[in-house]
């Protein structure tokens, strides 16, 4: 407990959240007092929670980038496993990379939304402490990119266009991952999908940790959820390395600018779907809804380019990511 | 502190002395650089400038440099006590290198391809839009006039000071050498001490042949990450090339005396030319310019008539 108290206040991330969870409290307990008896607080209430429903708004709308991605890290935040009990009227899980193993990291497996059939792969972090450790707190392993590779290989086959939840602090660093080839299974997805040829769609759904987000990241529409992030090393690891110190992570979180409207302004991204008020965390249905409808959209989309235009216009995509002075870029 | 000046002063006279960064013997300047910086008691390959290594590699005078003005723009704003822009003023005034890569078309034993060269010097060899944009548009060339490409990585990884658009550089390398796969052209990656992060997880690990540098540092996170997040010691050789061979990860091991005459080989192969002939390592001349350029016409030439048998080649394989 000391441990806690002996914590800097900046490295608490969700402090913000504070006068907020006071203020629901205090609303549900006066909901339970005016049940329990024959008090009038409705009046009371209603005026609380006006307040509440204002200084949410207010304080995220001024967010600082650390403080978002702690949000985006927050442990009630939806993630793949409730986008695939939420979104989805079916779904057949697909196990194994037919080598060396079934990466729990990522899941994958055949889905039906709707009007809308497709191969989901996504970045599995677990709910249970017992899920999370076999997840690996989402940190994937060489095999469970190889598994998504196989999988986009088999979509490709049966003309299911792809959609990828990311949501990773990052590829995992660990001996055996090493061994296996950590690098080059992450490479060889990014090398592959730009000539799978079926619509891919990501979306960057909490965190978007570096290489092992990207691994699964190659799409004709990329998009990131509101309070989600993207960046190319955690602000821990930025702050250790160039301010030699992991307490400055707030500021590498400034200087990074990972957050999606950043990734947005970068032309990075395609589209920020905004999250309910107060974040995903708040709201899992409400956000589901709104990802639901946006990737509908872009599966119409997509479906209707063919395959050359849409093998080309993924390449040019990327291709046109920061552009330095003086290049020549064609067609540009 | 006594002990640490003397400790420098042996370092230093004159810089006649260089001491070897693996096994510390002192090895004397003039030999180093004449062994390629290659450590003469321990093997230990040093981390060579990229304009040496293109000095060592091509075929003299045929290297032509391509796209060397390009420069990064600090889309970020991104200031870690020094501002970005400043920071790429000041490393391109101290290596007289705009960037972390120099690249070009040049003729390897007389096997027309495009090369491109990491250079770690410039802060640490990261990868940002300069070198992903000149290994597209390399990779787009070579598609283009169905050359083959070699490409030497020697980077920490992406980028921090350009935050994600390092990131997407990954994906732009990976696109082009996918337009060069379409064209039917072959790509090497030569990986030199150290290639970690982004550039291992990109570019280098995918190129139809991966060769390695004895001894390089080869991953995707550093060692000291990896030592920290399992709270273990790492084992003896780990992420280093024969790790990496051993593991199934790459082709070749090549020392540098035998990179150029491997490349040569290889590149021959690649382009249906004889490799035989091609192996037949040059009269080395490096001063005379046109000797080299004569050997090497010859050699292409001789190819179908070489009946010596190769010496080198047997040894190797």
């Amino acid at each position: 407990m000391t441990d806690a108290a002996a914590k800097p206040v900046v490295q608490d991330g969700l402090a913000f959240e504070r006068p907020l969870i006071d203020l629901q409290t205090k609303i549900a307990e006066l909901q339970k007092l005016s049940a329990g008896s024959h008090l009038e607080l409705s009046g009371e209430i209603e005026l609380l929670e006006e307040r509440l429903r204002r200084q949410t708004a207010e304080v995220y709308a001024q967010l600082s980038p650390w403080e978002r991605v702690n949000v985006a890290r927050h442990a009630d935040r939806p993630m793949t496993s409730d986008y695939i009990q939420l979104m989805l009227d079916d779904f057949v899980e697909l196990h194994g990379d037919r080598v060396f193993g079934d990466d729990r990291a990522i899941v994958t497996g055949l889905a039906s939304m709707g009007p809308h059939r497709f191969l989901l792969v996504g970045h599995r972090k677990g709910k249970t402490v017992k899920d999370r450790l076999a997840c690996n707190f989402g940190c994937a392993h060489p095999e469970g990119y190889r598994k998504a590779l196989q999988k986009m290989r088999l979509a490709e086959k049966m003309r299911l266009p792809i959609v990828s939840f990311i949501n990773t602090p990052g590829a995992y660093p660990g001996i055996g991952a090493e061994e296996r080839g950590q690098a080059g299974a992450i490479a060889r997805n990014i090398l592959d999908m730009f000539e799978i040829k079926v619509p891919i769609v990501a979306l960057v759904i909490g965190e978007g940790g570096s290489g092992g987000a990207l691994g699964i990241g190659v799409g004709d529409r990329v998009g990131m959820l509101e309070n989600s992030y993207y960046s190319v090393i955690s602000p821990e690891g930025c702050a250790a390395i160039l301010w030699k110190s992991g307490d400055k992570a707030p500021e590498a979180a400034d200087a990074l600018k990972l957050t999606s409207k950043d990734l947005q302004r970068l032309g990075l991204v395609d589209k920020v779907i905004e999250e309910p008020l107060g974040g995903a965390h708040r709201d899992p249905k409400g956000a589901v809804e709104r990802v639901k409808l946006q990737l509908g959209a872009w599966l119409e989309e997509l479906t209707k380019l063919s395959v050359e235009e849409l093998l080309a216009q993924r390449y040019r995509k990327f291709r046109g990511m920061g552009t330095p002075l003086g290049s020549p870029l064609p067609g540009a | 502190m006594a002990w640490t000046r003397f400790g420098k002063k042996k370092d230093m006279p004159g810089g006649l002395w260089i001491k070897c960064e693996s096994c510390g013997a002192m090895l004397f300047r003039k030999e180093f650089e004449q062994k390629k910086r290659v450590c003469g008691t321990c093997g230990y390959h040093f981390t060579l400038p990229a304009r040496e290594r293109i000095e060592m590699t091509a075929d003299a005078g045929s290297f032509e440099e391509l796209w060397p003005d390009l420069v990064a723009q600090d889309v970020l704003g991104f200031n870690d006590r020094v501002p970005y822009g400043e920071k790429l003023t000041q490393t391109k005034a101290k290596t007289g290198e705009a960037d972390a890569i120099v690249v070009g078309t040049a003729a390897v034993k007389g096997v027309p391809c495009a090369l491109g060269v990491m250079n770690f010097q410039f802060l640490g060899g990261s990868m940002g839009m300069v070198v992903g944009e000149k290994i597209a548009l390399l990779c787009e060339l070579a598609a283009k006039r169905r050359l083959p490409v070699v490409l030497f990585a020697c980077s920490g990884g992406a980028r921090m000071h350009e935050g994600a658009v390092s990131l997407m550089q990954m994906a732009k390398t990976c696109g082009a050498l996918q337009q060069l796969n379409r064209a039917g052209c072959v790509s090497i990656s030569v990986m030199t001490h150290p290639t970690t992060g982004g550039v291992t997880a990109s570019f280098a690990s995918v190129c139809d042949l991966l060769l390695a540098e004895p001894g390089a540092l080869i991953g995707f996170a550093g060692p000291r990450v990896i030592a920290t997040t399992i709270k273990k010691e790492l084992p003896k050789g780990f992420q280093r090339s024969e790790f990496l061979l051993e593991k199934g990860q790459i082709d070749r091991i090549v020392g540098r005396s035998a990179m150029r005459d491997e490349l040569g080989r290889l590149l021959a192969y690649a382009t249906g030319r004889d490799a035989v002939a091609a192996f037949k390592p040059l009269p080395v001349a490096a001063d005379d310019e046109a000797a080299v350029a004569a050997a090497a016409a010859a050699a292409a030439a001789a190819a179908a008539t070489a009946e010596k048998p190769r010496k080198k080649g047997k040894v190797k394989s």
